[in-house]
């Protein structure tokens, strides 16, 4: 297993071989628009009510890498559903490097990405230029220096900095999934941990399924999972070092610990504790130690997790009779229920934005996922069906993914399956995330410059 | 490769419990186990399942023990006594039908009732081990409510 390729920074590809990011525009510290002056040209949508961008994304120079990383970026743009992507055979070019905007015009495309991958081995070479088709303005060039074993990264940075440029907030391709692998009958399933790009390509495993492994969850800033396994049969929650490729249990609590979560400044640890009748939710540091008890009570309190701030969690709790969402404190304490619609209300997350909380929601026959305001109001279903469960946000809070379940068929278990799907917190653009294996407990990396 | 020995377990106590009707009994009988009593080792895993019972069955989000459920483990804390070597593991499960976290939670709340009641009938705490798999080990495999009946349960093994 090549390790270095697991690491989440961007700094990780810069050993060995320099990833630089070298401006095109000689003398400018940042490309800039060609005789755009101050003005930044930028494409502003209003993306809840306006059709996608078309976007022209012609080959990139360079065999093999060229047409790879073209695949890579078109699929990004044109999976989160803001974008159309137009992959014409039309040649990209004008005179030399400056494109024959007329044509992309006649395609409908208002925006253009050219470029090139050359060299290989430890030193490619990757340039990219974005283009305004309307005006015919260079809206950004960058190249890139690093190996051949990159280049999805590299595809994935071009894609988050077209995002960027085009949209004017942040991408999210440049991100990995951890998940828990399922295979084998379901009495015996083998759960493995494991970590994918978010397209779903570059698969690890992490472990060797020995042992349950569930409910992984990214540091937010280091390269390291907090995750719960049933190692020698004692269900705890462990830390995985992406890093050094080593997992160790999160303290000894006296009892089963789970639903472990980071805080984010990545300093503490929520999760419960099997205590009594119930679960208590305790805070403790990154290598265990002592315990914060922040709920008591006998009730199952679990799924705990940080507002975007730092100063509140939300959870869900048993405590009024069946499962509904609370928010509390961060120390403790002010605990108000926040779910008050039909059903119980369970894994509740808070978005990286701070604006919605999304949850799975259980009635009779139905799981849904839906999002609310940290206050409860303005509930919204986005997915419902037999299973679904396990929201995760995207780093700029504008996309979820979790997991579905298709029922058994028969008493042998045929027909049961599990699968990622992402969707934009609209409820628009659902779409199944490819795995090899049966995948579920799916958790979104941030994004790491 | 531990969880392979609680499959295998698992495994057995699932051929005694399908082909006795154990869901809704609460109890196996050994009318169908593969060998019924005869060559069973007293004291056994096999014993427990044929002759006594080896788990018991709960209701929808609950971890109360019913009237088959008490019958259950007043025999399971009957035949400790006979067996006062033997220690066990009470595994709490739950349907599909909830949250992975939760689930973890409500399958531990259903191991400590059956083992509280083990615990108060005079079978020593030092002898009796508990775990929850959530909804991790379901021994019925379908997606009904007869599946879903028979996976709330509390199963005890011969450790």
């Amino acid at each position: 297993m090549n390790l270095t390729r697991l690491l989440l920074a961007r700094r990780s590809l810069l050993a060995g071989a320099a990833v630089s990011a070298v401006p095109l525009l000689a003398g400018s510290p940042k490309a800039q628009g060609i005789g755009g002056g101050n003005q930044q040209p930028e494409i502003t949508v209003d993306r809840a009510r306006t059709a996608p961008i078309p976007i022209a994304i012609p080959s990139f120079a360079g065999i093999p890498l060229g047409a790879e990383m073209t695949g890579v970026i078109t699929n990004n743009l044109g999976r989160s559903g803001l974008f159309r992507p137009i992959s014409p055979a039309a040649p990209a070019g004008g005179d030399g490097d400056t494109p024959n905007f007329g044509s992309w015009k006649a395609l409908g495309a208002q925006a253009l990405v050219t470029g090139r991958a050359e060299g290989g081995g430890s030193n490619v070479r990757v340039e990219f230029r974005l283009w305004d088709v309307l005006p015919g303005q260079q809206i950004q060039g960058t190249a890139y220096t690093t190996t051949s074993a990159n280049w999805r990264r590299i595809a994935h940075i071009i894609s988050d900095v077209i995002y960027e440029r085009l949209l004017g907030e942040k991408g999210y391709f440049d991100t990995r999934i951890a998940y828990v692998a399922g295979s084998g009958p379901r009495d015996r399933r083998v759960k493995r941990l494991a970590i994918m790009d978010q397209d779903g390509e570059s698969n690890h495993f992490l472990t060797d399924g020995t042992w349950l492994a569930l409910t992984p969850r990214f540091h937010p800033t280091r390269d390291q999972i907090v995750f719960m396994s049933f190692q020698n049969n004692r269900p705890r929650v462990y830390t995985f070092d992406l890093g050094t490729n080593t997992q160790r249990v999160l303290g000894e609590y006296d009892g089963m610990t789970f639903a472990p979560r980071f805080s984010p400044d990545g300093n503490t640890i929520i999760m419960s504790v099997a205590r009594g009748n119930g679960s208590e939710i305790i805070a403790v540091g990154l290598g265990g130690g002592p315990e914060r008890r922040l709920t008591t009570g006998g009730a199952i309190d679990t799924s705990p997790c940080y507002s975007s701030d730092g100063t509140q969690i939300v959870f869900n709790s048993d405590r009024g009779g069946d499962q509904q969402l609370y928010v509390m404190d961060a120390s403790g304490g002010g605990v108000r229920r926040i779910s008050f619609g039909r059903g119980r209300y369970a894994t509740p997350v808070w978005s990286p934005r701070g604006d919605l909380i999304a949850f799975t929601r259980l009635t009779g026959g139905t799981f849904a996922i839906g999002v609310m305001r940290p206050d409860g109001s303005g509930e919204r279903i986005l997915s419902e069906s037999f299973s679904v469960e396990g929201p995760t946000f995207a780093p700029n809070g504008r996309v979820l993914m979790f997991y579905r379940e298709n029922p058994a068929r028969d008493r042998s278990g045929g027909g049961y399956s599990s699968r990622l799907v992402s969707i934009d917190i609209t409820g628009f653009n659902e779409r199944a995330v490819n795995t090899a294996t049966d995948a579920s407990d799916p958790a979104w990396s941030p994004l790491l410059a | 490769m531990k969880f392979k020995l609680i499959g295998i377990f698992t495994a057995v106590a699932l051929l005694g419990a399908c082909a006795d009707k154990a869901a809704t009994s609460g109890a196996a009988t050994g009318s169908g186990a593969t060998s019924g009593t005869a060559g069973v080792t007293p004291g056994s895993q096999q014993d427990l399942v044929a002759n006594v019972g080896d788990r018991v069955f709960y209701s929808l989000d609950s971890s109360s023990l019913d009237g088959d459920a008490r019958s259950t483990l007043n025999r399971q804390a009957s035949w400790l006594a006979r067996y006062p070597q033997s220690s066990i593991q009470v595994a709490g499960n739950c349907d599909e039908r909830g949250t992975t976290e939760y689930n973890l939670a409500l399958g531990q709340r259903r191991a400590n009732a059956a083992r509280d009641y083990l615990l108060a009938r005079g079978t020593s705490s030092a002898r009796i081990t508990s775990v929850s798999y959530g909804k991790e080990r379901p021994t019925a495999l379908g997606s009904d409510e007869q599946a879903y009946a028979q996976n709330r349960n509390a199963t005890t093994s011969v450790r």
